[in-house]
């Protein structure tokens, strides 16, 4: 088993016809992944890389009834609309491209999907990946390869460059979810990384933070209490970023204090967890724990 | 995007919040019309978009004329936290009982909306937050209802209030709410909200507008501009984002993650970044050409060392770019390349020819940065 895709997603894209949308189903097609259908509305009946378009994802999901995942490249304005347009065609996974999502939509639609049962990833995320088998999302396929380490990022580019080091190494991964790096996601990092838990074929799991909020603190929390059986290794970019501009203190009072690198490190070490300060160290850490 | 606190203050009056009386001054001398129309004493507030103002010594009080403008032009002679006062808002001074604290915000890690309230308002609240967690109610709002008048009262029971200042505290409560959602605000905050001889008054009045909704919002286009530096704005014209650090070695990334490593690393090996600048998602010549200039004429950098893992970025665009800046700027720099991804061959061949020196993996080329760094400071 993999982490929520495999040879068995069948995929609309939301968007398809834009030129990023087509881009990368085109990509994605190449790579194996099973696109059945698109959805532009005022474009249905169209035929996009082969496939037909619809002017709804209901539509394409009663043509297609084993469509089970979308993946959203809809510009920002409308992106919240194709997010609970998925739920409603009961698709169980939903992968959002999208970025620059006002933060008030995305809590609005993500939160109705999670009440319905549906998984969002991001948005402002760069997908998933299965090495050889699936890939819904945007990263270059070719620095990853299979294996046992998962990938579980809130950052793109910095994924793929993980990725390229574990890969380099000749540690292949299991699957890559980059959760994405708004403010409001829909699968969280700790989520993420109890999927990757569970999955037989995981055997550690990469988490790659960054500053801000206190995603990798609940994480810390969790692997403290016993919730997360199998090894983790971290990175936490950001280290020597500058603090945030910012005004008010309600985020402050909120996060007690968490958000900064420091105090994200510090709550991994406790927990146990090995802390890489810089990506090539990572690889280092992966190897350590794979030999014992 | 933080709105000033007068900008803020409008919104909160069109929404029946009470705010004390205040004038705008642009220039000290404004000072003396504001205290005519307004009457003695007066406090005087710095208007600049950062938090710990008041620790800073932007928020100051007037018992007469004299002292008025002297502490008026004490503020316009002013930076604080690195933005210079130009605007001061003159207010007539309130009798303050008590101080109380009242925001919304979001809370990321539950996804939802939370009303945060306090008795015990004022500057410290931060420090509050930590040594008295309990002095600082929490309310979480279920959005599909929205506050719950009922809820409101309990939270205002809870830190003390009864009688009229009660039925005033859920007004202001549902205003507030009311003005997070119309604005699209990651925060809308009163610290302090303060019990005064004629009831509730939002003595202090922030929000932040969420960047992404500017489209909704364009009246507040300008308060954005206002936040930025001259090459900032330069930065978002191209499309890449930056920040101004100390330091002396030039970064030029590919997203927010890579670019903070790549930070981390040059840091790691001894060097100090003088900024962020990240060329974003699928940055084409023109956007890298901009940004290799931007740092080209930095004084402080000696050296620039670009990073690109290239996705849906193109390596060849970003090699074309930065040649294409050494070839139109008289300004000569060291430059230490490290380009992997989508047409990686391709770029590299063009950076060889440009004799520019390239690396295979981050830690290498960060460590030659920081050689050339210290050789050029030497």
């Amino acid at each position: 088993m993999v982490v929520l895709v495999d040879e068995n997603t069948k995929v609309v894209v939301q968007g398809i016809t834009g030129r990023y949308g087509k881009f990368h189903a085109e990509k994605m097609m190449k790579y194996g992944t099973k696109i059945l259908a698109g959805v532009t509305p005022g474009k249905g009946g169209q035929e996009v890389l082969g496939v037909p378009v619809f002017d709804t994802v209901k539509e394409a999901k009663e043509k297609f009834p084993e469509i089970n995942t979308s993946i959203i490249f809809v510009p920002a304005a409308g992106a919240a609309d194709a997010i609970i347009e998925a739920v409603d065609a009961g698709l169980e996974l939903i992968v959002v491209i999208t970025e620059g999502i006002p933060v008030h939509d995305s809590l609005k639609a993500i939160r109705y999907a999670r009440n319905k049962g549906s998984v969002v990833v991001g948005p402002n995320c760069p997908g998933v990946i299965t090495p050889g088998k699936a890939k819904v999302g945007i990263m270059p396929e070719k620095y990853f390869t299979p294996g046992p380490v998962g990938i579980v990022s809130r950052s793109g580019t910095l994924t793929y460059e993980i990725a390229y080091q574990l890969t380099k190494r000749g540690i292949g991964q299991t699957t890559a979810i980059g959760i994405g790096g708004d403010p409001i996601i829909g699968l969280d990092t700790v989520e993420a990384v109890k999927l990757m838990d569970q999955d037989p074929e995981t055997q550690v799991i990469v988490v790659i933070g960054e500053i801000g909020g206190d995603a990798e603190e609940r994480l810390a929390a969790a692997i403290k209490r016993g919730e997360i059986r199998k090894p983790v290794v971290a990175y936490v970019a950001g280290r020597t970023a500058p603090p945030g501009k910012r005004m008010g203190h309600a985020g402050a009072i909120i996060s007690m204090g968490a958000g900064t690198a420091e105090s994200k490190v510090r709550a991994f070490r406790e927990a146990g967890v090995p802390v890489a300060d810089i990506p090539s160290q990572v690889p280092d850490l992966v190897e350590q724990v794979l030999k014992k | 995007m933080k709105l000033l606190e007068y900008e803020a203050k409008e919104i909160a009056k069109k929404y029946g919040i009470p705010i004390p009386q205040g004038i705008l001054i642009e220039r000290p001398e404004q000072v003396n019309e504001a205290i005519e129309e307004l009457g003695l004493p007066v406090v005087l507030k710095a208007q600049v978009p950062v938090a710990g103002r008041g620790k800073a010594g932007g928020v100051k009080l007037a018992k007469d004329p004299d002292e008025a403008l002297e502490k008026a032009e004490q503020l316009f002679s002013m930076e604080i936290k690195g933005y210079p006062v130009l605007s001061v808002l003159v207010e007539k001074a309130e009798n303050i009982k008590r101080e109380l604290y009242l925001s919304f915000t979001i809370d990321r890690a539950n996804r939802r909306i939370i009303m945060l309230a306090s008795g015990e308002g004022g500057m410290e609240i931060e420090e509050l937050a930590k040594e008295k967690p309990e002095a600082i109610i929490k309310l979480p709002i279920e959005p599909e209802i929205g506050l719950k008048a009922h809820e409101a009262r309990e939270v205002g029971k809870k830190i003390g209030l009864s009688g009229n200042d009660l039925r005033q505290f859920e007004h202001i409560a549902k205003s507030m709410y009311k003005i997070f959602i119309d604005y699209d605000a990651e925060l809308v905050e009163s610290n302090p909200l303060a019990i005064t001889d004629r009831g509730l008054v939002a003595l202090d009045f922030r929000m932040i507008v969420d960047d992404n909704a500017i489209f909704r919002h364009p009246e507040l286009e300008a308060a954005r501009e206002r936040e930025l530096t001259e090459t900032e704005k330069v930065a978002i014209r191209y499309g890449f984002f930056y920040v101004e650090l100390d330091g002396d070695i030039g970064i030029i990334g590919n997203g927010a993650g890579l670019t903070m490593a790549t930070m981390d690393v040059v840091n790691y090996y001894g060097g100090k970044p003088p900024n962020f600048l990240d060329i974003g998602v699928g940055a084409r010549r023109d956007r890298v050409k901009a940004a290799v200039r931007l740092l080209l004429r930095n004084p402080r950098v000696k050296v620039i060392f670009v990073n690109i893992f290239g996705g849906i970025t193109l390596a060849s665009e970003v090699a074309l770019g930065i040649v294409e800046a050494l070839k139109e700027t008289e300004i000569k720099k060291p430059i230490v390349a490290r380009i992997v991804g989508t047409a990686e061959e391709e770029g590299k061949k063009i950076l060889q020819e440009a004799g520019i020196p390239l690396f295979e993996s981050m830690d290498e080329a960060a460590k030659e940065a920081v050689r050339i760094a210290k050789e050029v400071a030497a």
